[in-house]
């Protein structure tokens, strides 16, 4: 597969590459959530992320005629948009949503595939997903599928020809963090298709420790349009992400349960 | 005729095109996407594809979301 240059990644020694395009950013950002359409178009634009989720919903049909349309401030021209299937309980639904996004995308293929389980957890329901995982692929579409931090079933999304996966940090919007750094350890470990954690960060603190595990990138919403100052929340999260991966690649130091003195001891003279 | 819009029940014209009844809708030129009876229906076929009695029509569009 050939590998395309997404426009802004010009310059990088360590891009993001999903399904073959380099992307210069490893932050994705949800469009949820903001108080209007002027916050949303500036909070994405601190976080310097260069794929942007959006929902599909249905069109207010008779009211609002001239309400301003999210493409218009998140330009199709300019991010990658990442059609998401939030909200849909069920592999059909997923299914007609994607077919949906692909038609008013022009053909666009690179979906979020999220089929829910609970209302209350929001938590992925494997068995639907991985359903719509096997039709979607087959009908060609680019698979970045959200589940939970399970190694096994992260793997076998792999195996189904998922482009990326995305396990949960914690749920939806709890702004709890990584609940589970081991299994995500775990999952980037065994894969051979990025692993982006999407779901449950709460600060920059919280996207740092994901990229320090290893994880390739991280999709949020909420952690930055739910904070009180959501633009500046998003370059913070730019900020730890960036800050994280680059410690990851340097590679901490050991744990150590004494001290080790940073000044040498040789040449004291008292 | 009787359809099914965006899961209202509505009255229209009969033999009206897929690209007449977005006329109507007000929404020609909109990023938008149609889908009848679970079929999506190709922006390249608007003109030609004709809207029958009883269809379920969704018309969908992008917004805010995670």
């Amino acid at each position: 597969m050939s590998t395309v240059m997404h426009p802004s990644a010009a310059v990088s020694g360590d891009p993001l590459i999903i399904a073959g395009v380099e992307y210069h950013s490893r932050l994705l950002v949800g469009t949820g959530k903001y108080k209007d359409m002027e916050e949303t178009r500036a909070a994405t634009e601190a976080s310097g992320a260069e794929i942007v989720t959006v929902a599909i919903r249905r069109t207010n049909i008779g009211q609002n005629a001239d309400e301003p349309n999210l493409l218009d401030v998140i330009s199709p021209q300019q991010y990658t948009l990442l059609p998401n299937t939030a909200g849909c309980y069920t592999a059909e639904d997923a299914i007609r949503t994607c077919r949906l996004a692909r038609e008013l995308l022009d053909g666009h293929d690179l979906v979020k595939l999220e089929v829910l389980g609970d209302e209350k957890t929001l938590f992925p329901d494997i068995m639907q997903t991985l359903q719509a995982t096997e039709v979607l692929v087959k009908d060609g579409f680019k698979i970045m599928v959200y589940t939970n931090d399970d190694p096994i079933v992260a793997k076998r999304f792999e195996e189904l020809g998922c482009v990326a996966v995305m396990p949960l940090a914690a749920p939806i919007g709890s702004g709890l963090g990584i609940r589970n750094p081991y299994n995500i350890m775990t999952i980037v470990e065994n894969a051979t298709v990025p692993i982006l954690v999407d779901a449950g960060v709460g600060t920059a603190s919280d996207a740092a420790l994901a990229m320090e595990l290893g994880c390739d990138g991280v999709l949020m919403n909420t952690a930055i349009a739910g904070a009180r100052d959501p633009v500046l929340m998003a370059s913070a999260m730019k900020k730890g992400i960036e800050a994280g991966r680059e410690a990851y690649r340097a590679g901490r130091i050991p744990r150590k349960r004494f001290a080790s003195a940073s000044s040498p001891i040789d040449g004291t003279f008292f | 005729m009787h359809i099914i819009l965006n899961g209202d029940q509505r009255e229209f014209p009969d033999s009206l095109s897929a690209s007449q009844l977005l006329q109507d809708l007000g929404l020609t030129g909109k990023r938008l996407a149609l889908e009848i009876n679970r079929e999506i229906v190709p922006r390249s076929t608007f003109e030609s594809h004709i809207i029958q009695p009883g269809d379920q029509i969704e018309i969908v569009h992008a917004i805010g979301g995670g």
